[in-house]
């Protein structure tokens, strides 16, 4: 037997949105959405969740769109990794989330996780994480009472707590086109290739006009935007002696913590490293120079 | 209890299940496919890999009701007609010890190389990276699909 599951509960798979929502007002707490699973079997064998009912969302056909309108891209709740990948869209015009997609743990995986889990998840660690803060995406929550939109860098309240209320769904994640030359990198630290979670992860976006966005995750309770970096940053032009004031700002902005994969220390002095490499490679890919994207960093 | 059918390796077949019930088990216990193993049971390790629709998933993670309708191939469906070509080529340089890892391993690439046909090293070993061999058989595994590569 295979680490089977021995809590049991309920499974329903509903059609259309009207049902899912009909369900999600019925059972609120009781319910847990289900993806990909990637995540969410593990906690339910570890016992970590107990829901007495699972929603499948793979059956609703609205949920399953990337779409790409010209401003924005829409991603649904149950759009892969891998389909993200794929997407010559998301390679082209958003780099950074393809980039940090290619870093979810592997192929077999990627097939079944889902953007949309990866936020609700809302580890620490998430490598969707400073993508689409650096983006500026926005939460598109769903529940009887009709829409709303979150900000992701509002949605995210502490390991595994997001805004998302007990009768609401995520129906997918906006996220604006820059129109603007931009260069991005996302920099992830792991102990191996494969499979492995963040250890430390940092998301840079460079746009023409010397705006910088640098997000991370992995270094505090919830991934975030590294606000007073992007204040030094910004308006100038990256040298070395700008990028060592930045190092020495990036630490006052993170807060990590000594865990099962690496010490509160080496997370720091990995940050500083991976920031001063992350914003060279965004520049120099800005420039349409650097490492291609995909490659490791690091 | 509840009835699911699907297509197993090519053939419709239906079984009872909870819905607690992960497809990993079913295959092995109630449909009698052993060749995904169980490793780690958390997805980490690819040794109960399989296809799902033609793309390479974890079955310790997914119930079985989920695949309800759908399509699994394993191992057993892969190398139905004997041994693939890829396999004679595992057997040509030993690319196993124990074995265990084996049939994740070959489910992986099939998908893998469908999509690539023409890799470099550096893409098997990003492709199989998921996959956890712990006899440290990784040189004659890459060794073994670069040569079938050359060689197709």
């Amino acid at each position: 037997m295979s680490g089977v599951i021995s809590h049991e509960f309920e499974y329903l798979k509903p059609k259309n949105l009207d049902e899912l929502v009909d369900f999600l007002t019925q059972y609120k707490t009781k319910a847990k959405i289900l993806s990909g699973g990637t995540d969410l079997i593990v906690r339910i064998k570890d016992g970590f969740e107990s829901p007495e009912v699972l929603i499948d969302i793979k059956g609703i056909g609205e949920l399953k769109e990337l779409k790409f309108n010209g401003n924005s891209l829409f991603i649904g709740a149950s759009v892969t990794f891998n389909e993200l990948i794929d997407s010559e869209v998301v390679r082209e015009r958003y780099p950074l989330l393809w980039e940090a997609s290619k870093s979810v743990a592997s192929t077999a995986i990627r097939n079944r996780a889902t953007l949309v889990g990866n936020i609700c998840s809302a580890v620490p660690s998430l490598d969707s994480g400073p993508a689409l803060l650096d983006y500026e995406a926005e939460v598109i929550l769903k529940s009887r009472n009709g829409e709303r939109k979150v900000n992701i860098n509002e949605f995210f309240l502490g390991p595994r707590k997001t805004v998302l209320k007990e009768d609401e769904f995520v129906y997918g994640v906006l996220i604006p086109f820059i129109n603007r030359k931009n260069g991005s990198a996302y920099v992830k630290l792991g102990r191996y290739n494969g499979e492995d979670l963040a250890q430390v992860g940092i998301g840079i976006l460079v746009v023409e006009g010397k705006e910088y966005r640098v997000a991370h995750c992995a270094v505090g309770p919830v991934a975030a935007r590294a606000r007073k970096v992007e204040q030094l940053l910004n308006g100038k032009d990256l040298n070395d002696s700008l990028i060592e004031e930045a190092k020495k700002l990036i630490v006052e902005e993170i807060s990590p913590i000594t865990d099962i994969r690496a010490t509160k220390e080496y997370r720091i002095h990995m940050a500083k490293i991976m920031l001063e490499r992350g914003l060279k490679a965004a520049v120099d890919r800005l420039n349409g120079k650097g490492p291609k994207y995909g490659e490791r960093l690091i | 209890m509840r009835k699911i059918s699907f297509i197993l390796n090519g053939e419709k077949r239906s079984v009872y299940v909870e819905p607690n019930d992960l497809l990993l088990d079913v295959l092995r216990d109630k449909l009698g496919d052993k060749t995904p193993k169980y490793g780690c049971g958390r997805g980490d390790c690819g040794t109960c890999t399989v296809l799902l629709n033609g793309k390479s998933v974890r079955s310790c993670l997914i119930l079985a009701v989920e695949v309800d309708g759908q399509e699994i191939t394993t191992l057993e469906g892969i190398s139905k007609g004997g041994l693939t070509e890829l396999q004679k080529y595992f057997l040509k340089h030993n690319s196993f010890q124990c074995g265990f890892c084996a049939p994740g391993m070959i489910v992986t690439l099939e998908e893998f190389l469908k999509k690539n046909p023409k890799p470099d090293e550096e893409e098997v070993k990003e492709a199989i990276s998921g996959n956890l061999c712990r006899c440290t058989g990784y040189v004659p595994i890459i060794r073994a699909v670069m040569d079938y590569v050359k060689n197709k």
